[in-house]
């Protein structure tokens, strides 16, 4: 009985980044403990719609397997989430795949994340160490401080919080919430706090901090728990005050 | 529009919500609320309103112009939005949506009411207990205005959830669950004051 068993999956297709998108679906023999990136690599073995056309593999990205580098996102029966971990056995059938669509599509269901690493060269999120000598060892990090940084670390850049905000779209600029949260983490490290005024007015630019409606979709979707809105609001106390810095002038640069 | 004025203006449109226009709309419902005392309470109430002194600076720097910048920037907003509540139906999802709803919904009302009301006074015409029981006598125009009512408290309560979180004091979890409840608390006793004031002139 177990070998007549398939899986049937819908995926929304497009050739190229300026054709018009289409579906296509896929009836392919079902294998126990399957995820979704092991269906893609069953139709790119056996390229045949459920029509039983010959068609081309479905495109999609991949890289760690194992949900840490955030390269196979994709939207699953309408949530954005990796498809690493999205295990057939407990998706509904037929399982419809779409790219996410708030990022260009370059085909099918692979998408151009590149917005989001501007972002963080935007944000400059990273410390900066490098000198034209040694600068020696920087602060010590309290361990209760490195384990409530950890989480906030734990962002991969996968996108699923961008494709879930609804002020992340064509007719805005806005950054989201990802690289905010980064902002927040460098701001934490007692060497990154250095730098902590540049972050900020960074986000404080146009397409930054301000233009998040707290719709709080993003804390609800992010695959690693991470407490994004928290950080947002943190970031906006912490944006008041170099608003007010700013204005009314500090000795604290 | 000049580079980098974005978190400005977000900021003034969040503030500018709560300072002066939440204020002045709390202030006119209650004041309105007279008329549940009766046609005379709310006459005299009224003339008194109309009889502050410096009333053209008042109306122009506490009401007209925050409400002007607040309602034009607030449609753009509403506007860069592309609500997905379809998708993710979470409950602060919604009144995400709920509030750029509500917040249209408010400016076509006002914009009648402002009509109706202060440009005909301008007029010449009294503005008083009979003015506004004529206007509801319309059972349409009635429903009309409860639901501008209750889309402007809604937008002012929630906007205050929003105004605490916009501003850094409501950062944690807890505190924003908190801040819900309260403001839908704010909502709910404005709605009974807006509503009953309003039936009033029935």
């Amino acid at each position: 009985m177990s070998e007549n068993r398939t899986i049937r999956i819908i995926v929304t297709r497009q050739d190229r980044p300026d054709t018009a998108p289409y579906e296509e679906e896929f009836v392919i023999p079902y294998r126990p403990n399957m995820n979704i990136i092991s269906v893609l690599m069953e139709i790119r073995r056996n390229p045949v719609n459920a029509k039983g056309e010959k068609t081309t593999p479905v495109a999609w990205e991949m890289n760690c397997l194992e949900e840490v580098c955030g390269a196979c996102s994709m939207v699953i029966n309408g949530k954005p989430r990796q498809s690493c971990t999205a295990l057939v056995d407990q998706l509904e059938q037929p399982i419809r795949l779409e790219p996410m669509r708030t990022f260009p599509v370059i085909r099918d269901l692979q998408v151009d994340r590149s917005r989001m690493f501007d972002s963080l060269k935007k944000v400059k999120a990273w410390i900066p160490i490098d000198g034209t000598y040694d600068l020696g060892p920087g602060p010590r990090m309290p361990e209760r401080k490195r384990q409530w940084a950890y989480e906030l670390s734990k962002c991969m850049t996968c996108g699923v919080c961008l494709e879930a905000c609804p002020n992340v779209n064509s007719k805005s600029n806005f950054i989201g919430p990802a690289p905010l949260s980064q902002v927040r983490l460098f701001n934490a490290h007692p060497t990154g706090a250095m730098h902590k005024a540049e972050r900020l007015e960074a986000i404080m630019g146009d397409g930054g901090l301000a233009n998040c409606g707290n719709s709080q979709n993003c804390v609800q979707s992010c695959p690693k728990g991470i407490p994004l809105t928290t950080s947002i609001a943190a970031l906006n106390r912490a944006a008041t005050i170099q608003m007010f810095r700013n204005f009314f002038g500090s000795d604290e640069v | 529009m000049a580079q980098n004025r974005e978190f400005f203006y977000r900021r003034l449109h969040s503030l500018l919500g709560v300072i002066p226009v939440g204020l002045f709309l709390t202030q006119h419902l209650v004041v309105n609320h007279f008329a549940t005392r009766g046609a005379d309470a709310f006459n005299k109430a009224a003339a008194f309103m109309e009889q502050l002194p410096f009333r053209y600076f008042l109306e122009i720097f506490v009401i007209f112009l925050p409400l002007l910048f607040h309602a034009i920037y607030g449609l753009y907003i509403a506007f860069t939005a592309q609500n997905n509540v379809s998708r993710y139906g979470y409950f602060r999802n919604w009144m995400f949506m709920l509030q750029r709803l509500t917040g249209i919904i408010t400016l076509i009302f006002v914009v009648w009411h402002v009509w109706e009301t202060r440009v005909q006074a301008a007029f010449g015409v009294e503005v008083n207990y009979d003015m506004m029981a004529n206007i509801v006598a319309n059972p349409f125009m009635l429903a009309f205005y409860i639901v501008g009512i209750v889309s402007a408290v809604f937008h002012f309560a929630n906007g205050l959830w929003s105004f605490f979180v916009s501003w850094g004091i409501t950062v944690t979890p807890r505190s924003q669950q908190i801040s819900t409840y309260v403001t839908m608390g704010i909502f709910v006793a404005l709605s009974i004051v807006g509503i009953r004031a309003i039936l009033a002139f029935v």
